[in-house]
């Protein structure tokens, strides 16, 4: 039987929902023989592949290549899982919504620098006027909160993919955890 | 309180025949026959008010749905606590009141200690299908002791009641309607030039989210304790 394809991205999120995911420890061993991670900040691979079965997602979207990126990886997925409170929920980049993106630059590049007080315009992507869940732009098949997520719940989520199953995550996860 | 002539009602919840004295709402029949109906403002101990709308239950013979906690038992009624259109509009409610302010559990002094959060989890909610609105909330830790985030505040009303129900002082009441509306101390003024607060923390202790804390709690510290409550009440009935 072929490997699973699985793909994990990081939006607008602080990497804890990958670090939560390493912490699956050695049941890691276990998956990796039923799994190939295409993509993702724990591989090497520069483009999204053409195909992949499950990607999971961290972080909220919040830029306009957040953006670009989640469009262009639920075109390209079976079951998209949205990872952890920045991308259920927003969470803490969403904290950034009661003001405006001027204030927000304002704030981090000229207020609070010495240097250079300046907002960059190029190569730093363009923050969206708000940040806002996965689900909130694309169709997303499996939620899976908390800030991280357990790396129980992760692996149950996985495990229970591997073996065909859609896994139900309503009574044992909460926001926040 | 119960004169000899207190009428018994009989009546069904899901199906069972339960007992009630006429004065009864139906949560309190159904708590007393161990029949689960979820609730958010109600608290045992502080008058009903019906404000969160969590406990709504079907009434047959009635299309509309009635808040089971401020709802009398009536002779031969049939009550439905937990139809899949309840669950529905139960998860709709706690949907639009994450949706309404800024419930960031992960780094709320109540994480893990929350009524409203542990509620989206027993109603099995994995994520907020309403639009976030992230309004502009103030926070006021103007009091020596306490911090009101009313980011947090979901308007139960509880610390209304506690204040003027128990501990006598009345500091606390609502302004404002709908979105917009808020707790407040006093005539609107800063809870620390407060003139009728006593620093007691009732309200902090029975509020159920992170809007009320105690200063100097950080992101999950906070703890309610809310066991001094029957026993106020108590100690209040058993007044001459
Ligand atoms: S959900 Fe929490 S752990 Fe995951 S990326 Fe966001 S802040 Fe980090
Ligand atoms: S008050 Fe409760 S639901 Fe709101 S952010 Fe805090 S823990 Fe979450
Ligand atoms: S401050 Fe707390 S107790 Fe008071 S209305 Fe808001 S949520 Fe309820
Ligand atoms: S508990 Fe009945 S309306 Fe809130």
């Amino acid at each position: 039987m072929s490997k699973v394809k699985v793909a994990t991205v990081w939006l607008d999120g602080c990497s804890g929902c990958h670090m939560s995911l390493l912490d699956i420890d050695e049941r890691l061993i276990a998956l990796a023989e039923k799994i190939d991670l295409l993509y993702g900040p724990l591989v090497d691979a520069k483009v999204f592949p053409e195909w992949v079965d499950v990607t999971l997602v961290e972080g909220a979207v919040s830029s306009e290549e957040d953006l670009a990126k989640i469009r262009k990886i639920r075109a390209h997925t079976k079951i998209l899982i949205s990872l952890g409170d920045c991308a259920v929920t927003g969470n803490v980049p969403s904290m950034r919504d009661v003001f405006t993106v001027d204030e927000v630059l304002n704030r981090t590049y000229v207020e609070n620098s010495d240097l250079k007080q300046l907002a960059p315009e190029s190569v730093v992507p363009k923050l969206l006027n708000k940040v806002r869940p996965v689900h909130e732009f694309v169709n997303v098949d499996i939620f899976v909160p908390g800030c991280p997520p357990s790396a129980d719940n992760i692996f149950y989520v996985l495990s229970e993919l591997l073996e065909g199953r859609m896994p139900d995550l309503a009574m044992t996860a909460r926001f926040g955890a | 309180m119960s004169p000899a002539s207190v009428e018994i009602k009989t009546l069904k919840i899901d199906g069972r025949d339960v007992g009630a004295r006429e004065d009864q709402t139906i949560l309190e029949v159904a708590l007393e026959n161990g029949i689960y109906i979820p609730t958010l403002c109600h608290l045992e101990g502080l008058t009903e008010i019906g404000a969160c709308r969590i406990c709504l239950v079907e009434v047959k013979g009635t299309p509309k749905l009635l808040p089971a906690c401020v709802t009398r038992v009536q002779e031969g009624m049939e009550v439905m606590v937990n139809s899949e259109r309840l669950q529905n509009y139960r998860k709709v409610i706690v949907e639009l009141l994450f949706s309404e302010r800024n419930h960031i559990c992960s780094v709320c002094v109540s994480n893990g200690h929350c009524d409203l959060q542990s509620m989206a989890q027993k109603l099995g909610i994995t994520h907020i299908s309403v639009p976030y609105r992230h309004p502009h909330m103030p926070v006021d830790a103007s009091h020596e002791r306490y911090i009101n985030d009313h980011n947090r505040c979901i308007l139960c009303t509880r610390c209304v009641r506690v204040c003027h129900e128990i501990e006598g002082a009345h500091t606390w009441d609502v302004t404002g309607r709908g979105s917009q509306a808020k707790v407040i101390t006093d005539l609107n003024t800063a809870w620390g030039e407060s003139d009728t607060c006593t620093s007691c923390g009732k309200c902090v202790q029975v509020c159920p989210t992170g809007a009320l804390s105690e200063k100097g709690k950080s992101v999950s510290e906070m703890s309610k304790r809310r066991q001094f409550l029957p026993y106020l009440t108590l100690m209040r009935e058993g007044r001459p």
